[in-house]
């Protein structure tokens, strides 16, 4: 049996999850609501996050601009991103929503700015 | 630009250009925000990460993203705005504005109305008094955020960050995304005082030690930061000489603390709550002195934006009522902690004012479960709110009705932690 503990961010109680894998199936204890199983099952099986990073940029009054996947992408791919993210230049002007990098690493999300710089 | 305006909002972040906004859209045509950096938008700017706008926008966005949604609305409403001048004092004789600019110089603006909408400073090195040397490396955790994401420079390597709050958490992982080495973080609490997402997705992703009940007592290095000394500290918050060790580190973070930047509303005998550091204002976010008004984190420091824009809408509401001579100065009820609560804003009701509701927002003094923030008037309640949790990180809103207030005998409100 495999048992791993977590804390769940739902809200502000921050349960402390117990999440046991069984033959049966996968089994959460110690959480208080509904979403906290439904937390516990997703980090378990594919956990994900948003990565928010800066990219270089030319041609404007500072020498880098904020970026973010536009969906999460799994946790286990986010230095790879920064990495690619590293060797990344755009150029002004950039707004909101525009794509920095497309389909980043194959991940199917895109880089979007977050910023405008106008 | 002129030299004469209705309103003057002084900050052009989150919360000036809330109130602006309101303002505007409240029939105030004259309206110039003063921001003393290049570009509107405040301290949004420089957290890039998500998790802002859940309640006023409904989505998930960066701070950058809000900032740019709220600049979009200056815009829209045609709101004039003086960038890189920096507001020197406000004369209340005369309701005047002195402010410098690199641009136009010394300036004289006059105003009907004026908004401090400043925000807040980072507590310091020197304002937690931190023993040792004084070498280069040691940082409050907003200005390595602002090094790091608008300026484009890496503030260290090797890191050890001295408090758990929401910024200590997000660089420890911002950081360590671009190759730092985030040591630990330390925390003088025996609790985590960031939101516990932040625990979570920050430290616990990235395998980063919080030690709770720990403090930095002694600072190294000559040039640069070569290590810290921490220790274990008692339940009194005193440091264990037994359990000090030192930690190679070669940069200091702190993230210990806000404070609101009120030195310009000092100066305009803008009178402060000592426990929120900020103004003293009553429903509208008019402050003691007439015609000058306060909202924002410089009014009390916020956790979410969210509230601030709410917030400062009301405030800017409460401009346009002053300037068409529809704002009562009166006081008719006022807002005190009782049991377990610290601090709450507005603290002061002139009920004549009041469209149907007021809203407050409180602070409460430490984490208890399955309780209830009830207000009240004599032994009467007039209003109350449960909840499963409640986190002196988080804050605490409540909602007052016109006729509760109206109908209750009595003029003080106690609100408590029952």
């Amino acid at each position: 049996m495999d048992t791993k503990k977590l804390i769940c961010i739902c809200c502000p109680i921050g349960c402390e999850l117990q999440v046991n894998k069984t033959e049966n199936g996968v089994e959460v204890t110690g959480n208080k609501c509904p979403r906290g199983k439904k937390y516990a099952l997703s980090e378990i099986e594919a956990p994900k996050r948003y990565v928010t990073s800066t990219v270089k940029i030319e041609g404007w009054m500072y020498p880098v601009i904020s970026v973010k996947t536009k969906e999460p992408i799994p946790k286990e791919n986010i230095f790879e991103v920064m990495n690619v993210l590293s060797d990344v230049t755009i150029k002004a002007p950039v707004h909101v929503g525009e794509i920095v990098v497309k389909n980043i690493l194959n991940l199917g999300v895109d880089i979007i700015a977050t910023r405008n710089t106008d | 630009m002129k030299s004469s305006y209705e309103c003057v909002v002084i900050g052009g972040g989150p919360a000036g250009m809330a109130a602006a906004v309101a303002a505007k859209r409240n029939g105030i045509k004259d309206i110039l925000i003063i921001e003393r950096e290049k570009v509107l938008g405040g301290i949004l700017n420089q957290c890039i990460h998500n998790g802002f706008g859940v309640h006023h926008f409904k989505e998930e966005l960066t701070g950058p993203e809000y900032s740019s949604r709220m600049i979009d609305l200056v815009r829209a409403e045609n709101i004039e705005s003086l960038l890189d001048c920096m507001v020197l004092s406000v004369d209340t004789k005369d309701r005047t504005v002195h402010a410098i600019s690199p641009e136009h110089g010394y300036l004289q603006i006059k105003a009907k109305a004026i908004v401090l909408a400043m925000g807040c400073r980072e507590r310091t090195r020197g304002a937690i008094r931190i023993y040792g040397s004084r070498p280069s490396g040691v940082f409050t955790a907003g200005t390595a955020q602002r090094l790091m994401n608008i300026d484009g420079y890496m503030p260290g390597k090797k890191v050890v960050i001295l408090g758990s709050g929401d910024i200590g958490l997000v660089m420890a992982r911002r950081l360590t995304l671009e190759g730092a080495k985030v040591e630990m973080v330390v925390e003088l609490m025996p609790y985590s005082n960031g939101l516990p997402r932040n625990t979570v997705e920050c430290l616990y992703d990235y395998n980063i030690p919080l030690l709770l009940s720990h403090t930095v007592v002694q600072i190294h290095g000559k040039e640069r930061v070569t290590g810290v000394t921490i220790a274990k500290v008692d339940e009194n918050g005193r440091p264990i000489k037994e359990t000090e060790r030192f930690v190679d580190c070669d940069t200091l973070l702190l993230s210990v603390g806000l404070i609101p930047e009120n030195e310009i509303s000092r100066g305009a005998g803008v009178q402060l709550d000592p426990m929120t550091q900020g103004a003293i204002v009553g429903e509208s976010y008019q402050t003691n002195v007439e015609g000058i008004f306060s909202c924002g984190n410089v009014l009390h420091v916020h956790d979410v934006v969210d509230f601030v824009t709410e917030e400062s809408s009301v405030c800017g509401e409460g401009v346009a009522r002053y300037i068409a001579k529809n704002l009562q100065n009166e006081i008719t009820h006022k807002l005190t902690p009782g049991e377990g609560i610290r601090s709450i804003v507005p603290q002061t009701i002139n009920l004549n004012n009041l469209n149907e509701k007021v809203k407050l927002y409180m602070r409460v003094k430490e984490i208890s479960e399955k309780r209830a923030v009830v207000a009240s008037i004599g032994d009467q309640i007039i209003a109350k709110k449960r909840d499963i949790k409640f986190l002196p990180a988080q804050t605490v809103t409540l909602e007052l009705k016109k006729k509760d207030l109206l109908t209750a005998a009595g003029n003080e409100v106690v609100i408590s932690v029952q």
